[in-house]
């Protein structure tokens, strides 16, 4: 394996080791470009991932402090907690679920499909869907999207069973198994699901694709990738000329170290990338490295969601098998006769008992709380997703007292539900009741959103520079050598899950860094 | 379809070892003819053996299921008296919340919490304070430490961790047979 000096300054530093920074980093590491990962988190490998809600809480998820403000319900009941996301090797494709959906055309140009929206920051991606169509088609090949590349669905759990029934009383069309980057098949020296469930808590048997165990491991057998487990980068640095040329960063012992790079890509996801641009203020660039749009940590977006559970008179056992494989896609498209712009997927969606007692109705208590409890096995559940708006106002920015135990501040992440976000969550729990009512449910409880799992848009692509933080593929408009390579780069949401289009990005952002590397471009 | 076994594998002898010194509380319980159902409570270093029992009755209260008997509840809050021993704003905030509940209780029903006889009554008096400190870390707390409890979820048809058993694959995950056809 590889391991580069903290003084050359010919590598490529990727901050983050996700869906997008894990991807990158074997992309380039196969085009020969030498690639250092820092990952703030450690290396933990998929065979000691824990079958245990809470115990894999503490092994993954990113606990750092963050503080929360704004109207929207995370904030009240997990104030601390505004994203539930993965500090380790992999990311959150540790955590992900493994819905792998291409955005719609109209998707990639909402301020032209849905005009002037009050209060949204709507803008057209610099990027259409004609043209990332390769780029999908190579990131559903690399994963090994279901019902893509001749890869059949996975078979349907019980959960996915009572929502293709209901759905298809109702008269909803599109209802299957998902797009889902889980082995139906044995495929890429993986095996096929075995159906464990806790797809969230990491998969054990590794059929569901995660950077830990393809990308990295890929990007390290060619001698061009070194990852850095236990790497949290604190400052981006530049020279006199704007260019970066390096990072400082806290290694696993706590030591401040500093590492040259000829270019740096940030993939911390959607809360810690504006940050660690923020942090990085300098006096050339006194309000952020980058950020001479001001756009760094705004417009950041997390999805509408909601959830749906429903009680049956008889056993459901939606915990059994692959978590997120089923889903209704006929609220997708764009239809403002309902009265929102934009869509939703419907998709299933289980908790096991502790989660569930923890996210059903977080605060409440007493009897009606129990009883939602006690129908815990003759339960299905969906989870609703879809586009929210973006605002200027619904921002990352470093909060003014609380620090980290390096001395850096703590990302504040402030959010307000737009009104279109809200008449589309009520809509969306109308028609998820009404799904499950059709099958005879007893009792459907319409469930608040979780703390963040699809954290977005706060670095935005643009044509124009003062639009926004980056170019088409990813490159600051300020800095050249400077890249954004997470789900912080989106422009907008789309209704589905992020991360196939975050994989295809960072493909295609590949290709571009490598040939401006050849051209001396950069 | 396969269902869950959700009879308690989880006696009371059994729950009573595993808690404290379990053969000497027995055997004192045993002589001084105290009931076992009592005894958990007297080993309570910190927090008064009645604090500890209104705190059982609080957590009955808060989250209520007649499914399952005490040594859940009992299991779920006994861990406040160790973080009360070694914090002494914890004992204050357990001490302090369970007497003025009791305060609030002989106030309107001339009897201390756990003796006002009707959970109804309990719930209105546990409503007035639910915006309390008190209130709220009981409650925060209780919603891990009983629900978190892998001996309570085969009694809520929950199977916890299944990769050791080779997942559901071959354990029922497809195994509905109620649906109306599609």
């Amino acid at each position: 394996m590889a391991k580069f000096d903290l003084n050359d300054n010919s590598v490529v530093v990727i901050v983050g080791s996700g869906a997008g920074g894990g991807t990158l980093g074997n992309e380039l590491a196969q085009k020969g470009v030498k690639v250092v990962i820092l990952e703030a988190g450690p290396r933990i490998e998929n065979q000691d991932f824990i079958n245990d809600e809470w115990d894999s809480f503490t092994q993954l998820a990113w606990t750092d402090a963050r503080t929360t403000s704004g109207t929207w319900r995370v904030a009240k009941d997990f104030s601390g907690l505004p994203a539930w996301i993965v500090k380790a090797v992999g990311g959150s494709t540790i955590h992900w679920a493994g819905a792998s959906l291409r955005f719609d055309e109209h998707e990639f140009r909402i301020k032209s499909t849905y005009g002037n929206i009050p209060g949204a920051n709507l803008l057209d991606w610099p990027v259409t869907l004609a043209e990332m169509e390769p780029w999908y088609a190579k990131a559903e090949n690399k994963m090994g999207v279901t019902r893509t590349n001749g890869i059949p669905g996975l078979p349907g759990n019980n959960n996915f069973r009572v929502l293709e029934a209901g759905a298809k009383k109702l008269g909803y069309k599109t209802v299957h198994t998902g797009n889902m980057a889980i082995n139906s098949q044995p495929r890429d020296g993986r095996g096929s699901c075995q159906q464990i469930g806790f797809c969230f808590q990491g998969c054990k048997s590794g059929a569901k694709w995660s950077t830990l165990y393809t990308e990295i491991p890929k990007g390290e057998s060619t001698g061009n990738l070194e990852v850095r487990p236990g790497s949290m980068v604190v400052k981006i640095e530049h020279d006199a000329s704007g260019k970066v040329t390096g990072v400082v960063y806290a290694d696993d012992t706590g030591a401040m170290q500093s590492q040259k790079a000829r270019i740096v890509a940030v993939a911390g996801n959607s809360i810690e990338s504006p940050r660690l641009l923020l942090n990085s203020a300098s006096s050339m660039f006194p309000d952020g490295l980058g950020n001479s749009s001001g756009q760094v940590g705004r417009n950041y977006m997390r999805h509408m969601t909601g959830s749906v559970y429903a009680v049956f008179e008889k056993s459901v056992h939606m915990y059994r098998g692959t978590t997120m494989a089923g889903i209704i896609r006929d609220e997708a498209p764009n239809n403002p006769k309902r009265g929102f712009v934009g869509g939703y997927e419907m998709e299933t969606l289980s908790l096991g008992l502790p989660f569930m007692a923890a996210f059903l109705n977080p605060g409440s208590w007493g009897r009606p709380f129990t009883a939602a409890i006690d129908g815990y096995p003759r339960m299905a559940g969906m989870w609703l997703v879809g586009e929210d708006m973006p605002q200027e106002t619904n921002r990352i920015t470093l909060d003014p007292t609380v620090k980290d135990k390096f001395g850096q501040p703590v990302a504040s992440v402030h959010y307000d539900d737009h009104p279109n976000d809200l008449a589309m969550r009520a809509h969306a729990y109308k028609q998820g009741a009404a799904v499950y009512d059709a099958v005879g449910a007893t009792v459907t409880y319409p469930t608040p959103p979780y703390p963040s799992t699809h954290n977005l848009g706060s670095n935005r692509m643009s044509e124009k520079p003062r639009d926004g933080v980056v170019n088409k593929f990813g490159q600051s408009h300020d800095v050249k050598n400077l890249f954004v390579s997470d789900g912080s780069q989106f422009t907008s949401g789309a209704a589905c899950n992020p991360t196939l289009t975050i994989v295809a990005l960072a493909i295609r952002q590949a290709d571009y860094i490598a040939g401006a590397m050849q051209k001396k471009e950069i | 379809m396969r269902e869950v076994d959700r009879r308690s594998k989880h006696s009371r002898r059994i729950f009573l070892k595993g808690a404290a010194t379990a053969v000497p509380v027995v055997a004192v319980a045993t002589s001084l003819s105290v009931s076992i159902e009592d005894a958990w409570a007297d080993e309570a270093g910190t927090l008064s053996p009645a604090t500890m029992k209104t705190l059982l009755k609080v957590a009955r209260d808060i989250y209520p299921h007649d499914v399952l008997g005490d040594s859940y509840y009992i299991t779920a809050i006994k861990p406040w008296d160790d973080k009360a021993a070694k914090d002494a704003s914890v004992k204050a905030l357990i001490s302090d919340g369970i007497a003025r509940l009791d305060q609030n209780a002989r106030d309107r029903h001339k009897a201390p919490y756990a003796e006002v006889p009707w959970e109804a009554d309990r719930v209105v008096l546990l409503k007035e304070i639910e915006q309390s400190d008190f209130f709220q870390k009981v409650r925060g707390d209780l919603v891990v430490s009983l629900y978190n409890q892998k001996e309570v979820w085969p009694r809520f048809g929950y199977e916890g961790s299944s990769a050791e058993h080779g997942g559901y694959i071959n354990r029922g995950f497809a195994d509905i047979d109620w649906l109306p056809k599609a």
